[in-house]
């Protein structure tokens, strides 16, 4: 959409520091009274340098890195890293491992779907269901304290296997947990879906049709709720999930109330994915949790995961060495965060800031440098064409060295 | 002259206003922790919040905008919500004032708050609070009617009498107003009035946190947003004490009647509470359309029922 930026809009800023995000990320929204008219999206806040911290570290240290990429989804940068060197050592581990690494990516997937959830009430000023949802979290973060150790971060994953097995007789309480969370998840369905005032904000509202989100290339739920059936679960199975029975939730309409039914659906599902995965761990034989991998050859690997968000995407170069050579990390919210052009635009505020808040976005995945300046005399050191340009010099010498 | 003074500063006045406020903004608190499972405050801890913005916080001023309309605005408010509670609250003690038509007066009295607000958030220069008063100037438009509606009606349902006293000993005839259907119709209205009047969810578009980060009162800060929260506590009291003076047959403070008293207030309190409690913000054009079409055809019903004696 064409907008004219001399005429001098009002900017509202959304950001960096925002009681809507939980994030340092700016949003300014170019509005005319209360229509939003363009969207301008402004990072490096937050931005760590996890890319080449990993390059100096051991492979079983990437690991726990990666894993502070995001707090919420911190089994899904591991669970891709580790998809990704399986890859490149050419190893098939064991089923036990497979199951475990199941069970923990979809309480993930609960615990972040429930903490959205939760937001979600707290954007709208429904402060009522932000507590309620997250008190019917803190169980979902028990089971990880039982099974794991921790809350979050949960260190399980490592080449050829997992760090932790779930002895057998942890099976029953487990599956007590999910009882009662199946429970508890029926009620805020109930609540959510019926809820009229919930219906009045949230339909119609920041509408992404399956065109924008193939043109977007948006993934997870966003995509779903537009009717566009992706989930690497189930394009290219990893893990257990090809072992279960489960479907893709998907929905039609595309707005901010799909990604809302969306994700509380899939919930359901998740529960059954790990209902089933216990019934796997029972047939296999306890403590066969792991592939001694002794070194990493020489290679190139891609892994992927499906995090609650979407697609996480890691690629890998190694030599044969310790660390990797290159290691590059593509979260979700990359691509999902674009798409507020679309929907944003038109809106009023109020539609506007829940339309953000509706793709989930994670900006510590997404945290991009963006200019590199001095702090105290405020002169650009690096602009954002310097850089392209390194990490083209550094694509050319890795290209030779293949 | 000492007894007027008496009056306005100390009981009913601005005081004994303020204290019972900060009462009720616990008593509202504590609700809404119990109902979202958490502790909640303690008694005292609208008490401490008022006196650690007036005392200890840095009051900080907009750099650019009207300074003097932006400090001034809130002392307004404050001036308003008092007077308006103290016209309340006498005819409420049994003391007769000087005039009749104090009702009207009040309804006037009423609006200053949020006038003074929508004033003070313009003079602030900040785009969000423009936005925020925007809001609220808009959300006055829609629910100033059906309050005024709803005023009409009471009128008529006490034989004409524009006087609170009156209207009070009216009630004392033929039984409080809520006893009637349309009573019950005029107070369903005067209640999302006063939810919106006092800018709680689902109205409170104007000072939406994770929309516009608290719209009007984004600048305040310090002892002026003392004064703005003072007014916030007072309005939370005078209120639900107007409702219970025109439909629930008012205060009284003798004997047993007292706990009465006070049981009627926090009823009206826990209802608001309730409300905001179990709904999402709504968009100021769905308040609009809510309080323009359903509240004042509700409010056109209850008259037309006040016509038939219902």
């Amino acid at each position: 959409m064409k907008f004219d930026y001399m005429s001098k809009p009002t900017i509202i800023p959304i950001g960096p520091y925002h009681p809507l995000q939980a994030e340092p990320e700016l949003f300014k929204l170019y509005c005319d009274g209360e229509i939003v008219k363009d969207v301008k999206w402004e990072t490096g806040y937050n931005h760590r340098g996890i890319e080449k911290l990993s390059e100096s570290k051991t492979f079983d240290q990437v690991f726990f890195l990666v894993e502070r990429i995001c707090g919420i989804c911190s089994t899904s940068h591991p669970f891709a890293f580790a998809n990704c060197m399986e890859e490149i050592v050419n190893v098939e581990i064991p089923d036990r491992a497979k199951y475990i690494r199941s069970i923990i990516g979809e309480l993930e997937r609960i615990h972040s779907h429930l903490l959205w959830a939760g937001l979600a009430g707290h954007f709208l000023g429904y402060n009522t269901v932000f507590m309620w949802v997250w008190k019917y979290r803190e169980p979902v973060l028990d089971l990880f304290e039982i099974i794991t150790g921790n809350r979050n971060s949960y260190a399980m994953f490592k080449i050829g296997g997992v760090r932790r097995d779930i002895p057998n007789n942890l099976v029953p309480t487990i599956q007590k947990n999910l009882d009662a969370l199946k429970h508890k998840l029926d009620l805020l369905i109930g609540v959510v879906m019926d809820d009229p005032v919930i219906h009045a904000r949230t339909k119609g509202v920041g509408v992404l049709t399956k065109q924008d989100i193939i043109n977007f290339a948006a993934v997870g739920p966003t995509a779903r709720a537009s009717g566009v059936a992706i989930d690497v679960r189930q394009d290219d199975p990893y893990a257990a999930y090809p072992l279960v029975n489960w479907k893709v939730i998907t929905a039609e309409e595309g707005d901010v109330f799909a990604k809302i039914a969306v994700r509380l659906l899939e919930m359901h599902e998740s529960v059954s994915i790990i209902e089933q995965c216990l019934e796997g761990l029972k047939k296999e034989k306890e403590g066969d949790i792991e592939v001694k991998v002794k070194n990493v050859p020489e290679g190139m690997g891609t892994g992927r995961a499906e995090a609650p968000r979407g697609e996480v995407f890691h690629f890998v170069t190694t030599d044969g060495g310790y660390s990797p050579v290159r290691h590059k990390v593509r979260a979700p919210s990359y691509t999902n965060i674009s798409t507020f052009k679309k929907s944003c635009v038109g809106q009023t505020i109020s539609d506007a800031t829940i339309s953000l808040a509706a793709v989930d976005p994670c900006y510590c995945c997404t945290e991009r440098m963006a200019m590199v300046y001095d702090y105290y005399n405020k002169k650009p050191i690096l602009s954002g064409k310097d850089m392209i340009k390194l990490s083209q010099q550094k694509t050319e010498e890795l290209k030779k060295k293949l | 002259m000492l007894k007027e003074l008496f009056h306005f500063l100390i009981y009913p006045g601005f005081l004994f206003l303020a204290v019972a406020g900060g009462f009720l903004s616990w008593f509202d608190r504590k609700v809404t922790a119990m109902l979202q499972f958490r502790k909640g405050p303690p008694v005292l801890q609208p008490f401490f919040d008022f006196l650690k913005l007036l005392l200890v916080k840095e009051t900080i001023l907009p750099a650019k905008g009207s300074r003097i309309t932006f400090l001034l605005a809130p002392v307004f408010s404050l001036f308003g919500a008092t007077v308006a509670g103290i016209l309340i609250f006498l005819p409420l003690l049994n003391i007769k004032t000087g005039f009749a038509g104090d009702l009207i007066v009040i309804f006037y009295l009423l609006a200053i708050p949020s006038l003074a607000f929508m004033i003070g958030a313009m003079a602030s220069g900040n785009p969000l609070a423009s936005v925020g008063a925007s809001r609220e100037m808009k959300l006055m438009m829609s629910y100033e009617l059906t309050f005024l509606l709803v005023i009409a009606g009471i009128i008529m349902k006490a034989n004409m009498n524009i006087g609170l006293y009156d209207i009070l000993n009216t009630q004392k005839e033929t039984g409080a107003f809520i006893g009637s259907i349309s009573g019950v119709l005029l107070f369903i209205a005067t209640v999302f009035c006063v939810q919106a009047q006092l800018g709680l969810v689902p109205f409170d578009m104007a000072e939406a946190e994770t929309e516009i980060n608290h719209g009007s009162f984004i600048e305040y800060s310090g002892s002026v947003y003392a004064i703005v929260k003072l007014t916030k506590y007072i309005m939370l009291f005078i209120l639900p004490a107007f409702v219970v003076t025109v439909f629930m047959g008012g205060l009284s403070w003798e004997g047993i009647n007292i706990l009465w008293s006070v049981l009627k207030i926090l009823s009206v309190v826990l209802l608001i509470t309730l409300i905001r409690n179990t709904n999402p913000r709504v968009k100021i054009k769905q308040a609009m359309r809510y309080f323009f079409i359903w509240m004042n055809l509700l409010v056109i019903i209850a008259i037309i029922l006040i016509i038939f004696g219902l």
